[in-house]
C-alpha cells in the first residue's frame, strides 16, 4: 500500500457520524422496536405450498380471515405458490389445528394445500428464548472484553467493545428500521459478527501494539495511521471473500438462510468499518503511547 | 517457520488422509465404520416437540386420595375433628389444641406411616403439617412435590416411549429436558399430526355408570358420538389401569371398526359383578372427560374382555387401542413449541446450501488465485484440505449438520482465507525491506502468528458461547463454526505453510515471489 489513506483526519467525522447513527437506532429500538418473529413472541408460522398456482396472496389472506387466529399475516415467500403465514394463536393449544386449519384454507380457496413447515412456539417458550438470546449476546461481549484484556492493554479493551456495541447496536437499529424480521438465526448471525467484527479489530490492535514499540518518537495519531494502512489490504481481502460466500448464500442458499445471510452480511460491512472508525481512535482519544503498554509486552 | 521436519510432514499427510478417510464415510454404501454426520430436521424433515407436564391436576389428586387414610388415622386414634375441607393445594381441618401434638406425632411417624409417606433419597416427609390456632393445614412439602414432579415425568416419558414406539416411527429421541419438560424428536414421519394427537392426549380410560337422576356423586359428561349429555356416577368401576391389552378390530356385524380389550384379573371380576347386577342400565366409556360411548349393558360380561364401539374410522380405533395400551400419562402434558419440516423443503434446503456453498468457494478460489498466483493456488489446496478435514472431524464426532451448520461451513469458507491473507500480506511487507527471500517468509509467518491466533480465539468464543445457549440449528451452526476454526488454524499453519516452503526452498531464482 503505496498509497497511504490519512484516516486520523476523518476519525472526527467518522465518529460524529457513527454517533448518530447509533442514536437513530437507539430511538428506532426505543420507539419502533424489532419485529420479533414467532420464536420470540410466541405464535405459529406456516409455509405453505399451493398445488394450483394462480391463487393469488389475496385469496389465501380472505380464507384466513378467522377471529380466533389474531393478527394474520402472509406474504410470498420464494417460489410462486410459496407462502408464509404468521399468526398469534399458538397452533399448540389444540392438537387437530393444524389439521383443520390445512382444511380449511384448501376448502376456501379451492386448492390442494401443502404445510412445508410448522413453527409453533407457547408464550413461556418464547420468552425464555428471548432471554437466552440476549444472555448469549451480553455474554460473548463480556467474554471478548476479557479476552482483549488479558491479551492487550485496558484501552484496547475499551476500544473493542465500543466498537462491538456500536456493531451490534447499529445492525439491530437497522432491523428495526427495515422491520426485518428477529428470530434465533439472527441471533447466532449476531454473535457471529460480534466474532468478525472483534477479529478485524484485533488484527489492526496487533499491529498497533506491534508499531508502539518499533516506533517511539511518533504520535499516537500517526501510529494508528500506519497501522491502519499496513492492514488495510488484508482487511478489505478478508472482507472480500467473507462477503463472496455470503452473498452467494443470500442469492443461492434458499428463503430460509436469506435474513440469517443479510443479517451477516450487513454486519460484516459494519464490523469492518468499526475496526477502522471506531476501535482505533479511542486509543487516539486515551493517547495511548508506547508507556501505556506494560512491561512485560515490551 | 519454513523448516520442517520429516516426522512433521509425515504426520500432516497422516492427518490429512486419515480425514479425508472419516470424509468418505458419508458416502452411500460404506460399512468399514458406523459413522456419520447425521442430518438436522430441518435438512432430512421431520418434528421437534417440546411438552411440558402439568402437574396441578396430580397434585390435586394426590391430596384428594388423602383423604381417607387421613380420616382413619383420627378416628382410629380417637382425635376429635370438624370442619375437614379440601381445596385444590391444601387440606384443613379444625383439632382442639392439647390433641394437636397426637396428630403431629403420628403425622411424621417414620415407621408404618399410611398417610404421609418418608422421602428416604431427601429425608424428608412429603406432606407439612402446619398449626395455627385450632386449625392444621396439610400440604405437599417441596421435596414432596418434587418426588412427585419427578416420578410422573418419568412414567410420562416412559408412555411417550411405549406410544412413539408403537407407531413406528424410526431413530426417535425421547429426552427429559429441564425438570418438566420432555423433548421429543421425529426425524423423517410422514404424518406429524397424527403423532401430535396421541402424545397431547392423557387417555386416561374409565368405566363407569350412567344413572338416572343426577345428584350427589354425578356428573354430567357430553357423549361425543351425538352430543347428547348424560348424568355420570362419578363411582369408577373399571379404569385403563385394570386393561392388560386393546386391539383394533372390525365388528362381525357390522364391519365397523372397534377396539377389544382384555381385563385383568381383578379388573375381570368387577367388570362381570358390575355388569351382572346392572343388566338393562347403561355403562359409560369415558376417555379424559368425555364419553366416546355409552352402551346399554344387554347381559353380564364375565369373560374379561370387551368391545368398545363409537363410530370410529379404522384409523381413530387404532390409535385408541394404541393409547390404551400404552398407558394414561399420569398428568396432562402440553406442546409448548413444535418445529416440522416437510421432507421435500428439507431436500430443497439441502441443494440450495449445497449449490451455494459450491459458488461461495469457486468464487472465493478465483479471488484468491488471482490475487496470489501460485500461493493463492496453495492457499486454495489448504482451504479444500480444510473442508475435507471439516468434514472429517463432523463425522467423527457424529454431529448433527443442520442448515445454519451449512451456512457455518459457507462462511468458514470466506473466513478461512483470513489467515493466509493476513500471512502472505505480511510476507510481502517483509519483502520491501528484507533482502533474503526465505527470509521474508520465515518472519513473515511468525510475526503473523499472534495475530491469526487472536483473530480466531474471538470467532471461537463467540462459537462456544452460540454453543451452549444455542438450539437445535443454531447449536449445528456454532460446530461447524467452531470446527471450522480449528481446522482452518491447522490447514494455514501446517498445510498451506508446508507447501510454501516447499515452494520457497525449491525455487532458487525467484520467480515466484510476485506476491
Amino acid at each position: 500500500m503505496n498509497n497511504k489513506i490519512n484516516f486520523s483526519k476523518i476519525f472526527k467525522v467518522a465518529n460524529i457520524f457513527s454517533l448518530l447513527a447509533v442514536l437513530v437506532s437507539i430511538l428506532f429500538l426505543f420507539f419502533k422496536g424489532l419485529n420479533y418473529g414467532v420464536d420470540f413472541k410466541g405464535g405459529t408460522l406456516l409455509e405453505i405450498r399451493i398445488e394450483n398456482k394462480n391463487i393469488q396472496i389475496q385469496d389465501i389472506r380472505s380464507s384466513l380471515n378467522l377471529p380466533e387466529l389474531g393478527d394474520v399475516n402472509v406474504k410470498q415467500f420464494g417460489k410462486e405458490g410459496d407462502f408464509l403465514i404468521k399468526f398469534e394463536k399458538n397452533a399448540n393449544e389444540n392438537e387437530k389445528f393444524t389439521t383443520d386449519l390445512k382444511n380449511i384454507i384448501s376448502k376456501k380457496i379451492g386448492s390442494a394445500v401443502n404445510f412445508r413447515r410448522v413453527e409453533s412456539v407457547g408464550p413461556k417458550v418464547s420468552s425464555e428464548l428471548l432471554k437466552q438470546g440476549l444472555t448469549a449476546i451480553v455474554l460473548s461481549l463480556a467474554a471478548m472484553l476479557f479476552y482483549i484484556w488479558i491479551r492487550f492493554e485496558w484501552q484496547f479493551s475499551l476500544g473493542a467493545i465500543m466498537a462491538l456495541i456500536h456493531d451490534v447496536i447499529i445492525t439491530l437499529g437497522i432491523f428495526s428500521i427495515l422491520s426485518f424480521e428477529v428470530n434465533l438465526s439472527i441471533v447466532a448471525a449476531v454473535l457471529t459478527i460480534v466474532g468478525y467484527s472483534m477479529n478485524d479489530t484485533v488484527v489492526i490492535f496487533d499491529r498497533i501494539r506491534e508499531n508502539l514499540l518499533k516506533y517511539s518518537k511518533i504520535s499516537t495519531n500517526e501510529i494508528s495511521d500506519i497501522s491502519i494502512n499496513e492492514t488495510l489490504s488484508r482487511t478489505v481481502i478478508t472482507s472480500l471473500t467473507t462477503l463472496f460466500a455470503l452473498v452467494s448464500i443470500f442469492i443461492l442458499g434458499g428463503e430460509i438462510l436469506r435474513g440469517f445471510s443479510f443479517a451477516m452480511i450487513l454486519g460484516v460491512l459494519i464490523g469492518t468499518y468499526s475496526s477502522i472508525f471506531v476501535a482505533s481512535p479511542v486509543l487516539n482519544y486515551f493517547k495511548v503511547t508506547q508507556k501505556t503498554l506494560s512491561k512485560e509486552e515490551i | 517457520m519454513l523448516s520442517f521436519t520429516k516426522i512433521k510432514v509425515l504426520s500432516i499427510y497422516l492427518i490429512l488422509v486419515s480425514a479425508i478417510f472419516f470424509a468418505s464415510l458419508n458416502l452411500k454404501n460404506n460399512n468399514l465404520i458406523d459413522k456419520k454426520i447425521n442430518l438436522g430436521l430441518d435438512l432430512q424433515g421431520g418434528s421437534y416437540i417440546l411438552l411440558e407436564i402439568d402437574t396441578n391436576p396430580l397434585i390435586n389428586q394426590k391430596l384428594q386420595s388423602k383423604v381417607l387414610p387421613i380420616k382413619k388415622l383420627l378416628y382410629e386414634n380417637k382425635i376429635n375433628f370438624k370442619d375437614f375441607t379440601i381445596s385444590p393445594d391444601n387440606i384443613s381441618l379444625t383439632i382442639d389444641k392439647e390433641k394437636q401434638n397426637k396428630f403431629k406425632n403420628l403425622f411424621f411417624k417414620q415407621q408404618e406411616n399410611t398417610v404421609n409417606n418418608f422421602i428416604p433419597e431427601y429425608n424428608k416427609f412429603e406432606l407439612n403439617l402446619e398449626f395455627s390456632q385450632n386449625k392444621a393445614f396439610i400440604q405437599f412439602s417441596n421435596f414432596g412435590l418434587v418426588s412427585l414432579n419427578n416420578t410422573a415425568l418419568k412414567q410420562s416419558i416412559e408412555i411417550i416411549r411405549r406410544r412413539i414406539d408403537d407407531v413406528g416411527t424410526k431413530d426417535p429421541t425421547i429426552l427429559q429436558r429441564g425438570d418438566k419438560r420432555i423433548l421429543v424428536e421425529l426425524p423423517g414421519i410422514d404424518d406429524p399430526e397424527r403423532v401430535k394427537e396421541l402424545l397431547g392426549k392423557t387417555a386416561q380410560l374409565t368405566f363407569r355408570l350412567v344413572s338416572k337422576d343426577d345428584g350427589f356423586g354425578s356428573e354430567k359428561l357430553i357423549l361425543s358420538e351425538n352430543n347428547e349429555e348424560l348424568t355420570v356416577n362419578k363411582r369408577v368401576v373399571i379404569s385403563g389401569d385394570n386393561l392388560v391389552d386393546a386391539q383394533p378390530q372390525f365388528d362381525n356385524e357390522s364391519n365397523q371398526p372397534i377396539v377389544r380389550f382384555t381385563l385383568d384379573r381383578l379388573g375381570a371380576q368387577r367388570f362381570g359383578k358390575i355388569t351382572t347386577e346392572n343388566v338393562g342400565s347403561r355403562l359409560a366409556i369415558v376417555l379424559d372427560n368425555s364419553v366416546i360411548s355409552a352402551p346399554q349393558i344387554r347381559e353380564a360380561i364375565t369373560g374379561g374382555t370387551g368391545t368398545i364401539s363409537g363410530g370410529f374410522s379404522f384409523q381413530e380405533s387404532t390409535d385408541l387401542a394404541l393409547l390404551l395400551r400404552s398407558g394414561a400419562l399420569p398428568a396432562p402434558i402440553n406442546i409448548v413449541e413444535e418445529r416440522t419440516v416437510g421432507p421435500d423443503l428439507g431436500q430443497d434446503s439441502i441443494d440450495a446450501g449445497v449449490f451455494s456453498l459450491i459458488v461461495g468457494f469457486i468464487l472465493v478460489i478465483i479471488f484468491m488465485f488471482i490475487k496470489y498466483r501460485i500461493f493463492g493456488l496453495v492457499s486454495n489446496i489448504s482451504l479444500i484440505a480444510n473442508l475435507f478435514m471439516m468434514v472429517g472431524i463432523l463425522t467423527i464426532l457424529e454431529a448433527t449438520l443442520t442448515l445454519p451448520g451449512i451456512a457455518g461451513i459457507i462462511l468458514t469458507v470466506g473466513m478461512a482465507v483470513d489467515s493466509n491473507v493476513l500471512i502472505y500480506e505480511r510476507i510481502k511487507e517483509e519483502l520491501k525491506t528484507e533482502k533474503l527471500i526465505i527470509h521474508a517468509f520465515d518472519t513473515g509467518y511468525n510475526k503473523a502468528k499472534i495475530t491469526v491466533i487472536d483473530a480466531n480465539v474471538t470467532t471461537l468464543i463467540a462459537a462456544v458461547i452460540l454453543f451452549i445457549f444455542g438450539s437445535g440449528p443454531v447449536k449445528g451452526f456454532a460446530v461447524t463454526l467452531g470446527v471450522g476454526i480449528i481446522t482452518t488454524l491447522f490447514s494455514a499453519y501446517f498445510i498451506a505453510r508446508h507447501l510454501t516452503s516447499v515452494i520457497v526452498l525449491n525455487d532458487k531464482e525467484g520467480k515466484y515471489f510476485k506476491l
